[in-house]
């Protein structure tokens, strides 16, 4: 079992496992999440693949990176800030325009109720 | 048994740019559908962001507002959901290093006792569009001019014990933000939007409950109603014996009551990482102390310098201490009249009951700050009484000019010539022998209560424009 939480991609202490096993019905359910479909048929195998990726993640899970602080971003760099300016024009013909469906200026999608 | 309200607030505070936090659109309240949404907002591919610098610069004034410690490297993170109204499929939200961290600041209750709630932590994100459910054909419609407009996440602690402490912490905040001028405050346009955490637990006990989540309430008055609400509502399940679930809930204000959202098919789960786009933001000293420098005095700072200065009393103080506009323009009256007292008085009483009958703001407030302290010492140099001035209020409030116009224009100086005054209470007391009778019969007590007839047609007789002490002095001398 394994939760994609940041803490793992930032490389701070992490219980480390002999072994990520990954479940299949967590396998739905991410896929769930990530609105990809995945045919009945593909999830064993689907599940078997990301098993051996996280068998790489496994190794390096063993390195002690205790005293690491954790990586933000790769590049050696701090943001650059834009001064509060109102840059953009109103374009919205040009972007309706390839919008499968508009009606008095709104985007129209399916049906979402909370 | 007896419970004890456990309340957190989660605050989403739009903040006063002009344009978007990640892309140049304009933030303007009410424009027509989609017209305020660029190329980034739409998440057209290969887009990117870039950080507004007043944003950040307005979230490091609200963390030295609270006393807190600014993340002086803050990292944005991806929030995943799919959501129509958010059209990347995530929001860039802070995560695991927000821009302000712990911090504290004081509120009052009605009573005029304080109380200091902790704030965890505050951070940036940017807002999503609307959805418009009504029918378009059976579909949603979606407008996203209010997409990317920066918001301020505040994240209080569960520190609060009941509605009305939620209410005077969210009217603190508002007072807090709008000083800083960050926010228009603006509650009707969404420019603050509370989420309320809620939940009850044994008086005594030291471990919270389980706790539900209101979603989405927008108003001082509703916040109320909603944490009402939802106390009976989780202490009639608990008396009962049962438990209260962990969900998030909306309250219908037509309904007065708080209801179930319709749980989606998979619980939330953000997958929160750090956001690929946006580089850090590094905040240095120099950074810091320059907005430190330039802080304007804050609303609790204020409270406490009109009691100690002015000697108001801590009620009044929270009043007029409550916006900026307000305080100064009680300041200047107190200033054009050297009265403060009075001053805090009347701008309370006539010109906020005012204001509030013709429904106008301060801004828009037709008496000047110079104009209502001329008044006032007007009354103060016994030229005219209490009475006669709320007309020349009035008068002022039409447009008439100054209060010394408006009494020479009506002639309603208040008459102080002791001959003038003598001739008139000679006159009441000769056209009275039946009341002059009963007074002069009765006791010390009964008189001083008989004594009003006199003074009363006395005033009549000038129309209101004797010096009250004066005729009470001449009436006092001549009955005997």
């Amino acid at each position: 079992m394994i939760t994609l939480r940041p803490r793992c991609l930032l490389g701070q202490r992490f219980p480390v496992q002999k072994t990520m096993a990954i479940e299949q019905d967590e396998i739905e359910k991410i896929a769930a999440l990530a609105r990809i479909r995945i045919e009945p048929a593909q999830v064993g195998q689907v599940t078997r693949r990301i098993t051996e990726i996280l068998r790489m993640v496994d190794q390096l899970q063993a390195v002690d990176t205790s005293d690491i602080e954790p990586m933000a971003n790769p590049l050696d760099a701090t943001a650059l800030l834009r001064a509060d300016e109102v840059t953009e024009v109103n374009r919205r013909e040009a972007f309706q325009a390839i919008a499968p469906a508009v009606e008095n200026g709104l985007y129209l999608v399916p049906k979402v109720i909370e | 048994m007896q419970w004890e309200t456990v309340i957190g607030l989660e605050v989403h505070l739009q903040l006063a740019t002009r344009s978007k936090i990640f892309s140049g659109s304009p933030t303007t309240f009410g424009a027509e559908p989609n017209t305020q949404a660029s190329a980034v907002d739409l998440a057209m591919p290969g887009m990117l962001p870039v950080l507004n610098a007043e944003a950040v610069r307005y979230a490091v004034m609200f963390g030295l507002g609270i006393g807190a410690e600014i993340g002086r490297r803050s990292v944005f993170d991806r929030k995943n959901y799919f959501y129509p109204d958010l059209p990347k499929g995530y929001q860039i939200s802070q995560f695991e290093a927000p821009i302000v961290g712990r911090g504290s600041f004081e509120i009052q209750l009605e009573d005029g006792s304080t109380r200091s709630i902790g704030i965890t932590r505050a951070h940036l994100e940017e807002d999503a569009g609307k959805s418009l459910h009504e029918d378009f054909h059976g579909q949603t419609g979606i407008d996203l001019n209010r997409a990317g407009t920066p918001l301020l996440e505040i994240v209080s602690e569960p520190d609060l014990r009941s509605a009305a402490e939620a209410v005077a912490y969210l009217k603190a905040l508002h007072s807090l933000v709008t000083y800083l001028g960050i926010s228009d405050g603006n509650m009707a346009e969404g420019s603050m939007r509370c989420d309320i955490n809620l939940s009850l637990r044994p008086a005594g006990s030291d471990t919270l409950g389980t706790r539900a989540e209101i979603k989405n309430v927008n108003s001082f008055r509703f916040v109320e109603k909603a944490i009402r609400h939802e106390i009976d509502r989780q202490a009639d399940i608990l008396e009962d014996g049962g438990q209260v679930v962990q969900e998030t809930r909306l309250y219908d204000a037509d309904l007065d009551e708080t209801r179930s959202m319709r749980s989606k098919e998979v619980a939330n789960d953000y997958r929160y990482f750090p956001e690929p786009d946006l580089l850090p933001v590094v905040i240095d000293e120099a950074f810091i102390e320059e907005i430190r420098a330039g802080l304007p005095e804050l609303p609790v700072e204020k409270r406490h310098r009109f009691i100690a200065q002015y000697g108001l009393s801590a009620y009044d103080a929270n009043v007029l201490a409550d916006s900026r506009d307000l305080a100064d323009y009680f300041e200047a009256v107190a200033a054009a009249c050297g009265d403060a007292k009075i001053a805090a008085n009347w701008v309370q009483v006539e010109l906020l009951g005012q204001l509030n009958r013709s429904e106008l703001a301060l801004a828009e407030c037709p008496v000047a700050a110079t104009q209502l302290g001329g008044l006032i010492a007007r009354i103060l140099d016994d030229s005219i009484s209490g009475k006669i001035a709320k007309q020349v209020f009035e008068a002022m409030w039409q447009g008439e000019g100054s209060a010394d116009d408006i009494i020479a224009a009506r002639g309603l100086r208040q008459v102080s010539d002791s001959g003038a005054l003598e001739s008139m209470v000679d006159q009441v007391i000769a056209a009275s022998a039946a009341q002059v009778e009963q007074y002069l019969a009765a006791d010390p007590d009964r008189r001083k209560k008989l004594v009003g007839f006199f003074v009363g047609q006395v005033m009549k007789l000038s129309k209101g424009q004797a010096n009250p002490q004066m005729v009470n002095e001449l009436l006092a001398k001549k009955l005997v």
